[in-house]
């Protein structure tokens, strides 16, 4: 019971750390190759544990994200309900993955989070944004080995669901 | 998990829900966009993302801290003598300009006109939170709870930096002069022609893209606030022109200009508190000579309209 709390506990502690982590800033030239993390904990999550993530999790944490960014409420809840979608979809191949084609399929999601973004941006009468900007789904698939790898050890360890 | 009847499609979650979380989200962009009453709820939810935005600020907060206690007293000691002579100098241009002021001043009571030099700013400290990839705005330390308000200028030493967009309690966020949405009405000091100054897409640069062909502008042409608009005080530096091209359209030269702020670096701005009062353009001139009821009739009016 006190294991099963406790895993909760971790469960939502990642997430919120992925929210602060969207926060922190990189220093100016670091600026554009910073991944998108809440997408990655979130991806991590949908595969790992797929009763926990559902789309109302998505969407919430969406609008969280939202209001600690301050800039239109629901861009994010549409972003990551779309992603945490494709993911449950896909779980179960996804899941048996090896390592190399579940980073392609990362990076396929994210890239297809920016172009939503994009699209999000240009209707709400945004400047298209520069050639920088298609990096960071880039950055966030070569990343995602070591988070899920990190992720994975770490709840092993502390014997958690 | 429920085994559906398509191999590939083995999944618990409904299309329907899907659809029905991105319609909601959709709606709340579009009332969002339309009516703004973001900041409201912003407002309201501040008690829970105010500690998060200090929370992530401290790794920022750190780094400067860090990089006070190791720097060496060497560096510290130039430093602190570059800001002596900076101060030296500072003062010495000022006791200099203070007769001009006064004399200024004296002028302006002769003209009756009430805006005076005098500066109400309030200080405030940029908190280091990244609010979202290529969104050119800043998170300062003080709030609706400081007497901020949303409209009001920033500046650093240098320029103008931006204006406060939406005042939280205890935080408020700037929008930046680089933000492709600020548009910033500025004067060129040489020649005192008047523009609009855009933000850029790429972020580090003013775009220029209305200025007549026949305008003499130049590179290295600094740009003030011109105080049109209301909202910013005249005569502040913004930037400085780096390039003059002619329009794509042909029809306007555009100029690029880099702002004179320290945009991405600064850490202490200053908030104005004065509100500029709102100047538009001057009173047309009240027609000279004899009052219209001594003027023969019927040539009284078509004065009004030349063709």
């Amino acid at each position: 019971m006190n294991r099963q709390r406790l895993g909760l506990w971790w469960f939502i502690g990642t997430l919120v750390i992925a929210l602060l982590l969207m926060l922190v800033p990189l220093p100016d030239v670091l600026a554009p190759f910073k991944p998108y993390w809440p997408a990655l904990v979130l991806l991590y999550w949908s595969l790992e544990s797929g009763d926990r993530v559902t789309l109302g999790l998505a969407f919430s944490m969406g609008l969280a994200a939202d209001l600690l960014d301050g800039v239109l409420l629901g861009e994010q809840a549409l972003r990551l309900t779309a992603l945490v979608f494709i993911a449950l979809r896909f779980r179960s191949r996804l899941r048996f993955f090896p390592m190399w084609q579940q980073t392609l399929a990362v990076l396929a999601l994210l890239f297809n989070d920016r172009i939503l973004l994009t699209i999000v941006r240009v209707f709400a009468g945004d400047a298209l944004p520069p050639a920088s900007w298609w990096i960071s789904p880039f950055v966030g698939a070569a990343l995602w080995p070591f988070v899920f790898l990190l992720l994975d050890d770490l709840r092993m360890r502390l014997r958690l669901q | 998990m429920g085994q559906e009847s398509s191999p590939l499609f083995a999944g618990s979650t409904g299309t329907l829900r899907l659809i029905g979380y991105l319609a909601l989200a959709m709606v709340l962009m579009v009332l969002d966009h339309r009516n703004g009453w973001m900041w409201r709820i912003r407002y309201n939810a501040a008690v829970a993302v105010e500690p998060l935005y200090r929370l992530a600020g401290l790794p920022v907060e750190g780094m400067r801290t860090l990089s006070v206690a190791f720097a060496d007293r060497q560096r510290l000691t130039d430093q602190n003598q570059r800001l002596r002579e900076d101060l030296l100098l500072a003062n010495a241009k000022l006791n200099r300009m203070a007769a001009v002021a006064q004399q200024n001043e004296h002028l302006k009571q002769l003209l009756d006109t009430q805006r005076s030099l005098e500066l109400n700013v309030q200080l405030a400290r940029v908190i280091g939170v990244d609010l979202g990839a290529y969104r050119h705005r800043l998170l300062l330390n003080v709030g609706a709870r400081d007497g901020v308000k949303p409209g009001q200028p920033v500046i650093d030493a240098r320029g103008v930096m931006g204006q406060v967009i939406q005042a939280l309690p205890t935080t408020s966020v700037v929008m930046l002069i680089t933000d492709p949405n600020n548009a910033l009405p500025v004067t060129i000091e040489r020649t005192g022609l008047r523009t609009i100054a855009y933000g850029s897409r790429d972020g580090d640069r003013l775009l220029l893209p209305t200025i007549p062909m026949a305008a003499d502008v130049r590179e290295g042409d600094r740009l003030l606030t011109s105080g049109l608009g209301g909202r910013f005080p005249p005569g502040f530096p913004v930037g400085e022109i780096a390039r003059v091209t002619p329009a794509a359209t042909g029809m306007f030269l555009e100029a690029q200009a880099t702002p004179s702020a320290d945009i991405s670096r600064s850490e202490d701005v200053l908030l104005l508190h004065d509100q500029a009062e709102p100047t538009g353009p001057p009173e047309p001139a009240s027609p000279m000579g004899p009052p219209d009821t001594l003027a023969p009739d019927g040539a009284g009016t078509p004065a009004k309209e030349p063709r």
